[in-house]
Formats: structure tokens, sequence, C-alpha cells
């Protein structure tokens, strides 16, 4: 049934649309974990997008400094965002000074409205707010289609533009952005925490969940490497548990985009067309990853588009 | 999958994963809509000739459920060559259907023929070939897909245009007497017109190859005609008469006066 059945039927039965049991989601309170002093953090679940989860499927969360909270990730819907919301305020009345969005995906973009009043200074990459025009009204729509009208969200776009780096002073600690060139998307955005060291890596870290492919597979790997060079040891990953060690995260992610890589060039040197080679290349990898079979084929599509031109 | 959105991913994977009426434009339409709307496609591009139905003469392999929307790669199998004369592939619910027609000559093995389209509904894709006896006959397909015609690209129309008119051409290892087989590569964003552009907000005009004619020794390999069905970066797969030989050139022209031209050397058979 489609949300927009959903909808209908909802009106006819006299309904309120937030009383419908799909929706119970954002009734919930999230569950949180603090990883660190004044560092909380949701874990999103392995799924895609649906009315029961509404697209609370990444991990997000905020940082209490002294002068204000800063929010890592905003959520994938307002509802999402909102509630994220009202867990700062149950731990803290200090503004929202800072929202971080860590780059264009819906999942992590949507909750941003939620913050809407706190007025904050919203960071993003300096390639966001054109994949935000690109592509932002297109998410929203198709997001609407799964959650119902209204349900996403606005679009909403940075007010900082951060090339190269920044820096965020919350009084009491300093965190350190880094806007990377195109590998998971063209936006990539990560922060360190230089107080504890703990990184904030979003998605350009998936853990236990398939990587998804949206920028380039040799500038992933690349900035694989400038992540490693920030010298983090522990990290809270765009998508798996809370907090990981970076190390053996970042080694998992690496065999799975040097195996997407040399396979595919394999591929297409030995003339496999990209239909076949979506069912060979790095099969070794189909067990190690939840929604393997959900995405692993598209990453290869992504993957012979951009290496075929070598 | 039901009802479910691949958001983390995002674009067209998302548009493809939609299984549903209200994801879906074109999902929920019936055998007869469909025959009705191929009809009128067919009477555009064919007048009242007639097309007969065939299980043998062309065969379409699809994706029954698209990867990626906006690059869906399709093989055209005509194992009775010598009988082909042409081919139409129309996506009845795009946009603007006909995506291209190819005609073939001296210099061509028309036994295979891959190419990769945008798809943006659930839709039926027909295969017609042209034979030389003039007759027509078709195949058809069911393919799930949606917003191929409309799925960002995911960099600016600068980028995107970036080497515009580049060609590469690749040679499987060939084998004397066996049909050669080739892959041409042509740089070229083919904007569908239904792609907004990230400055101003705007669409992007179309802007797609519309010609591409292939000789082999100065014989005709294929003459196409395309359209914005065609993904961006086009890629084609298509086989030369082993009798040919000398130079195989290229031309390609593009609905904005753009044209190139590129010349390849074809790899002498290994025995």
């Amino acid at each position: 049934m489609s949300a927009r059945a959903s909808r209908r039927e909802a009106l006819f039965g006299g309904l309120c649309l937030c009383c419908l049991p799909a929706r119970g989601f954002a009734a919930e309170p999230l569950r949180l974990k603090e990883v660190g002093p004044g560092i909380f953090v949701r874990r999103g679940p392995h799924e895609e997008a649906t009315p029961e989860n509404g697209d609370a499927i990444a991990n997000i969360g905020f940082v209490i400094g002294r002068d204000g909270v800063l929010v890592t990730e905003t959520g994938g819907s307002l509802a999402d965002g909102q509630r994220l919301r009202a867990e700062i305020r149950k731990r803290t009345d200090k503004p929202i000074r800072h929202v971080v969005l860590s780059h264009v995906h819906p999942d992590h973009c949507f909750g941003a409205a939620a913050f809407a009043e706190d007025a904050p200074n919203v960071i993003g990459h300096h390639a966001l707010r054109p994949a935000l025009e690109s592509r932002g009204a297109y998410y929203r729509k198709r997001l609407e289609e799964i959650l119902g009208p209204g349900r996403a969200g606005e679009v909403v776009y940075p007010t900082q533009s951060v090339t190269g780096g920044a820096e965020i002073d919350l009084g009491d600690r300093r965190l350190r952005l880094t806007a990377h060139g195109t590998a998971h998307t063209s936006c990539d955005l990560s922060m360190l925490d230089t107080e504890s060291g703990l990184l904030f890596p979003a998605d350009l870290l998936f853990v236990n969940r398939v990587p998804s492919l949206d920028g380039s597979l040799i500038g992933w790997l690349k900035e694989i490497e400038a992540l490693k060079g920030l010298g983090a040891g522990r990290a809270v990953p765009g998508h798996g548990p809370a907090i990981v060690d970076v190390a053996p995260a970042l080694a998992d992610l690496t065999r799975y985009l040097s195996a997407l890589r040399d396979e595919t060039r394999k591929a297409i040197a030995a003339d496999i067309p990209i239909e076949a080679a979506v069912g060979t290349v790095a099969q070794s990898e189909r067990e190690r990853w939840v929604l393997f079979e959900t995405y692993h084929g598209r990453n290869v599509t992504q993957a012979y588009k951009e290496l075929e031109w070598e | 999958m039901k009802n479910t959105l691949l958001l983390a991913l995002g674009l067209t994977l998302s548009a493809a994963a939609i299984n549903g009426p209200a994801g879906a434009a074109g999902a929920s339409d019936g055998d007869a809509e469909r025959q009705a709307r191929w009809d009128e496609i067919a009477k555009s591009i064919f007048g009242a000739r007639k097309i007969e139905p065939t299980d043998t003469l062309i065969q379409i392999d699809a994706p029954a459920r698209a990867l990626d929307a906006a690059l869906v790669p399709i093989t055209l199998t005509m194992p009775d060559k010598g009988r082909i004369k042409g081919v139409h592939f129309v996506i009845d619910d795009n946009p603007s259907p006909y995506a291209a027609h190819f005609r073939f000559g001296p210099a061509a093995d028309p036994g295979e023929l891959r190419l990769r389209v945008r798809i943006n509904n659930y839709t039926n894709v027909h295969a017609v070939a042209e034979l030389t006896d003039g007759r027509l006959v078709e195949a058809t397909k069911f393919v799930k897909a949606s917003g191929g015609c409309s799925a960002p690209m995911g960099m600016s129309d600068e980028e995107a245009m970036r080497g515009m008119g580049d060609m590469k051409m690749k040679f499987a290892e060939s084998q004397p007497g066996k049909p050669l087989e080739a892959t041409l590569m042509i740089r070229h964003p083919n904007f569908s017109g239904m792609q907004m552009n990230q400055v101003t907000r705007d669409y992007t005009p179309a802007r797609y190859i519309q010609t591409v004619s292939v000789t082999y020794g100065g014989q005709t390999v294929f003459d196409l005609d395309g359209d914005i069905s065609i993904a961006s970066n086009p890629v084609i797969n298509f086989a030369l008469n082993p009798a040919g030989k000398g130079p195989i050139t290229v031309a390609a022209t593009d609905n904005q006066g753009g044209r190139w031209e590129h010349s390849f050397t074809a790899p002498s058979p290994s025995n």
C-alpha cells in the first residue's frame, strides 16, 4: 500500500495523520548512547527508508560544549530531527548553535528543518549547496512518497560553506571540520573532536552496512587515507555501531572498495559487459555486509561507469 | 522491498526500488492501456505498416528491475543476422519513447547490439527489427524502473560536459573469419531536458546525441538516430563484418550543433 493510499484511508476514517500507527516511531524517544563526555549518538538500524522507520536510519547525534550545542547529523526526516532536538533539550538548555550537514543524502539531511527555530549556523561542504539545489527537491518528493505529504521536511541549505577545513569552538572544545574530495558523494564533510580525538567521518565510513557509492570510487579510497591521517582512534560511523575503532573499520571498508575497484577493472579489461559484471564483481564480499543484495549491483554500475574511461 | 526507498544511496537507485503506485507512474496500468499506448507509438513511427511479433528474429535482454534507472543495460540479439536491416528501440512510457533507430550497412555484423538507456517509468520496451524483405517484427519486455530521465547527474553541467565528444573504441580479441566485437564510448552528458540545473534551478536544456555514423574502410557499419533516452556518456556494443578492413570512423552530432569525428584502427585477427 502506498503512502498516498494510506493517507486517503486515514482521512476517510476521520483519523488525523499523526495518530496513524505507522507514525509510531515519531512518538518514541530516541535511544542515545553517550560515546564521550557530552557526546551523544543515536544508532540507526540497517534498513531502507520505510513509513515505519521514518527514514531514521543514519547515526545521528550532538555534542554539548560550554557555550552551546553542535548537532553532528540531523536525521532522515523532520520527525527524526524533532526527536533529536527533544533529546538535546532533555539534557541541556544551552543554545543549539551549529548544525552539521555531513553530505547531501536524505537520511542525513532532512532532520535539519527541525532546528529552524534555533537559527543555527548550518555547516556544509562547499559542494553541498549545489548538490542540494540539484537533488533536494527530487529527494523530498521521493521521501514524501514513502512517509506521506509534508513529512520529509524542508530542504535546509548550509549557511557556512567549508573549503579545505574549518574549526568550530564550543568554548571548552574545538571541532575540526574537513571538506573531502569526491568520495562517497561530491560533498563529504568529516569532523574531529580535537580534545577526545573522536572522529565523525559520516558516510565516509560504513560499518556492517554495505557502503553505497555515489561519488567516486578512486576518490573514496584516497579520502580513506586522508581520514587515517587525522590520527583518530575511535569514530562514530555514518552507519553501524555508535562508536567503533577506526583502524579495523577502515580496513573493512578499504577491502570492500578495493575489491570493487580491482574486480571491476578486470571485468572491463575482459570485455565483461556491465550487466554481467553486476553479478560477478566482488562477490567475496557478499556475506560480510548487510543489504549487500540491495546496493552492491548499483555500486558495481557506478564503479564500471567511472573506471571504463581509464 | 515493498513500499521502501533506498534513500541512503539516493538518486536513481531510490527510484528503481519503489514498488508502489505512489512512486512509479505507469506501475498500475493494465495490459489494455499498455497495448493502446504501444499502438499509438507504433502508428506514429511506422504508420500503417504491420508489425508481427517474433520470438526468434529479435530478442531483448533487459533487467526486470533496473539497478539504476539512469543506466539500464539493454542487449538485442538477432540470431538470423543476414535478414536484419535495422532496429528500432522504443521505451513506451518514457516522455520521448523513440529511443534509438539503428540502420545497418554492409560492414556490420548485426547479430548483437548493446546499449544503455534511461527508463522513467514502469514500462514495456519494444525492439522492432526491420527485415531485408521489408517486414517488421517486434519483441517486447517489461522493465521496472522510475525516474531515469529526470535523475540529476550528481555533478555540475560544466563537469558533465567536460571532454564532450571524446571517444574511445575497444575491441574484443578477434579471430579470423569471426565478427569483430567493438565497444564505442562517447563522452556526452546527453541531457534529457528533465534534469534541474544546480545554479539556476532551471531545467538544463536537452542536449543529446542525435546521430552516430560508423564506417569501416569507407563502408557503413551503422547509422544511429538517438534521443534523450540514451544514458549519459553513451556506450554502444556492436560487431563488425570480418570481411572488412581499413580505418573505422565515427561521426557524431548532437541537437545543438555539436559535431565530432574520430578514427580508430581495428586490430588484425590473431591466428
